[in-house]
């Protein structure tokens, strides 16, 4: 026990904690290091700065045209996942019912599940179906390892909505329409948008399920790893990776500030017993 | 010294009492449990009415299908004179404080207070004068612009009375409104609510399960067992003449005895006890007589100790067999020959009740005004 606590205090902790950032960390800073430099193999010492390999991506059709499926595929999902999810969180925070538990866990599974074995199974029910691959089977699979995110979003924000909020703006006189309106939507839309986030920021970086359903068309993470066969177009890659990056980056911020507030919301009310 | 806001009087009380809410042989059933059973009640207009009773008892049910949340499953409730049912509760002319205040977190106190008037579309200023006007009456003036968040429990609840008032209800609904305060804010509440209702003249209907709360601040109380009305009087008749045992218990310390009717007429009722002797009290008036026993009633407070050589024209000897202080009272356990259970003491402190030592021989004086008899 005192060696434990021998151990933590001596700055062995410290240490330890460093080592682990750095090495979680430092492969992704490497990523926007190599792509403004110079030299097209990525290597050290860096050879000089240039905005060249950015500047090339807009001038590539292949590209720009996985960027524009990914865009359909992140906004479909996203929605779609979304809707689903308010369903599902409203039924699981709002009602006690037998078998309630279950089925949260049977939606949160495929957290859990190892994605290739989800894509592949995919795969073949959709063949079976005799669905041909397509981006609107990828959004298909996409909303289902989205709607674990989105449910988790959406239940934090749902849960503690004291019912009584609209039963006092009934009693005010508003009907059940403006109820909705003016109370329940502006309460729970901070959840539903950073639903949507990070419903879209999971599509945009999601490889092995799109990999498995996609028919011709590419998404940004395919296109990147069909370039990586390139060697020249590697810092290319990069700048792209970089993009990406910072923009899932900003997505999930703003999803989690607004994951937050919406708690806040909700919850302030129970704070009152406690 | 700030202004007092100017409070309009919405009822003459020189004019006799007419009726705000009838109840009539309202049930309530979820399966085979009866969550209310067959009330009929009459709330007056202009008047303080408190639904008493222990959780369960029906008088949150009550009080939900006045307000339009919940309806009877079999008879009526008509509020001002105008039958409810198939009414929802945004058309209804009530409006409720709720229990856990559900004030808007994502509104000001301004916004939640103009929430309900916001459909009306008042002219020139109007909603924000009704705002300010009702703002003023729960001393909440100058707190506009604060969020839900930045209140205490006590504001919260001046909030959720604020913008239930200034919808100007025919009835105010009030379900255990001070249950989520500490006590010595409740206590203050208990006097400013009373006060704000004298001061609308509002109807106003409160659900507690606080018999203090109740006695305290209300004209008339039902008292609710049950999903039953026990018994609906004045605070003080509740208290000095509770229909049966049930109702005396919830109200406070009682003593009971068992006597034997010697005699009933009209008006008063002749008992024979072991105690206290053959008494003669008022019949109440819900007294159903169940063979020949009764129980004979009378409140631990009403029992005082004789000093040294007093004397009262009625009094009965014991020996104090225990004692507990409470500050400014102190509780004596009496054991009287012939009475199954010993009687319970209230005296106050001044002449040193807390100094009488346990097995001490006392007598004790009593009024026979204040025995009570009660149906078995």
């Amino acid at each position: 026990m005192t060696a434990v606590r021998r151990f933590l205090s001596s700055g062995w902790l410290a240490a330890y904690a460093f080592l682990y950032v750095v090495f979680l960390y430092l492969p992704v800073i490497f990523l926007p290091i190599f792509s403004i430099n110079t030299a097209a193999t990525p290597k050290f010492p860096l050879s000089g700065f240039t905005l060249h390999w950015y500047e090339d991506l807009p001038r590539t059709p292949a590209l720009l045209d996985a960027a524009w499926n990914s865009l359909i595929v992140g906004v479909s999902a996203a929605i779609l996942s979304t809707v689903l999810g308010i369903l599902a969180a409203r039924s699981i925070t709002r009602y006690r019912y037998p078998g309630r538990r279950t089925i949260n866990g049977l939606i949160m599974a495929p957290l859990v599940l190892p994605e290739v074995i989800v894509a592949i199974s995919m795969l073949l029910v959709m063949l079976q179906l005799g669905l041909s691959l397509s981006l609107f089977t990828v959004v298909l699979g996409h909303v289902l390892v989205c709607i674990p995110y989105s449910m988790t979003v959406l239940t934090s924000g749902f849960e503690g909505f004291d019912r009584s909020l609209e039963e006092a703006s009934s009693d005010l006189g508003e009907s059940a329409f403006g109820t909705f309106r003016r109370v329940t939507l502006p309460m729970v839309a901070p959840a539903i948008i950073s639903s949507l986030l990070v419903c879209f920021t999971i599509s945009l970086d999601e490889f092995i399920i799109a990999f498995f359903l996609t028919g011709t068309e590419a998404t940004l993470p395919i296109y990147i790893w069909g370039q990586l066969r390139f060697a020249a177009k590697l810092p290319g890659v990069l700048a792209l990776g970089t993009l990406l990056l910072v923009a899932s980056f900003l997505l999930m911020t703003v999803a989690e500030i607004l994951r937050r507030r919406a708690t806040r919301r909700t919850q302030n009310e129970g704070g009152l017993y406690a | 010294m700030p202004e007092q806001p100017q409070v309009e009087r919405q009822e003459d009380r020189s004019r006799p009492e007419r009726a705000m809410i009838e109840i009539r042989s309202v049930t309530r059933s979820y399966g085979a449990f009866k969550a209310l059973d067959d009330a009929s009640l009459t709330i007056r207009e202009g008047e303080f009415f408190s639904l008493l009773g222990p959780s369960g008892c029906g008088k949150t049910t009550l009080l939900r299908m006045i307000a339009g949340f919940d309806n009877p499953t079999s008879g009526s409730i008509s509020v001002g004179g105008q039958p409810m049912e198939g009414i929802p509760a945004n058309r209804r002319p009530t409006n409720m404080v709720f229990q856990s205040y559900a004030i808007f977190p994502h509104l000001n106190v301004e916004q939640n207070v103009a929430y309900g008037l916001k459909r009306l579309k008042l002219q020139g200023g109007e909603e924000k004068r009704r705002v300010e006007e009702a703002l003023a009456q729960v001393s909440l003036t100058g707190l506009g612009k604060r969020l839900a968040t930045e209140l205490s429990g006590g504001q919260r609840q001046r909030v959720a009375l604020a913008r239930a008032l200034v919808m100007r209800p025919k009835v105010l609904l009030l379900d255990e409104p001070l249950s989520a305060l500490d006590k010595k804010l409740r206590e203050q509440m208990q006097v400013e609510l009373r006060r704000l209702q004298q001061a609308v003249g509002i109807t106003f209907v409160l659900v507690t399960h606080d018999q203090y709360e109740a006695l305290a601040m209300s004209d008339r109380i039902a008292v609710m067992f049950g999903g039953r009305i026990a018994q609906v009087a004045s605070p003080k008749e509740i208290y000095q003449r509770p229909v049966n045992r049930q109702v005396a218990d919830f109200l406070g310390g009682m003593n009971f005895v068992k006597a034997e009717i010697v005699e009933e007429n009209g008006a008063s009722l002749v008992v024979d006890t072991l105690g206290f002797g053959r008494v003669k009290t008022d019949k109440p008036k819900a007294f159903v007589r169940n063979g020949g026993g009764a129980t004979l009633g009378i409140r631990p407070e009403r029992l005082r100790v004789l000093w040294d050589n007093a004397t009262a024209k009625f009094e009965v000897a014991g020996k104090v067999v225990e004692r507990h202080y409470f500050g400014e009272i102190t509780h004596l356990i009496v054991e009287i020959p012939g009475l199954e259970k010993p009687l319970s003491v209230t005296e106050t402190n001044d002449f040193g009740a807390d100094d009488i030592p346990v097995g001490t021989s006392i007598r004790l004086a009593y009024d026979p005004e204040a025995l009570v008899a009660m149906a078995d």
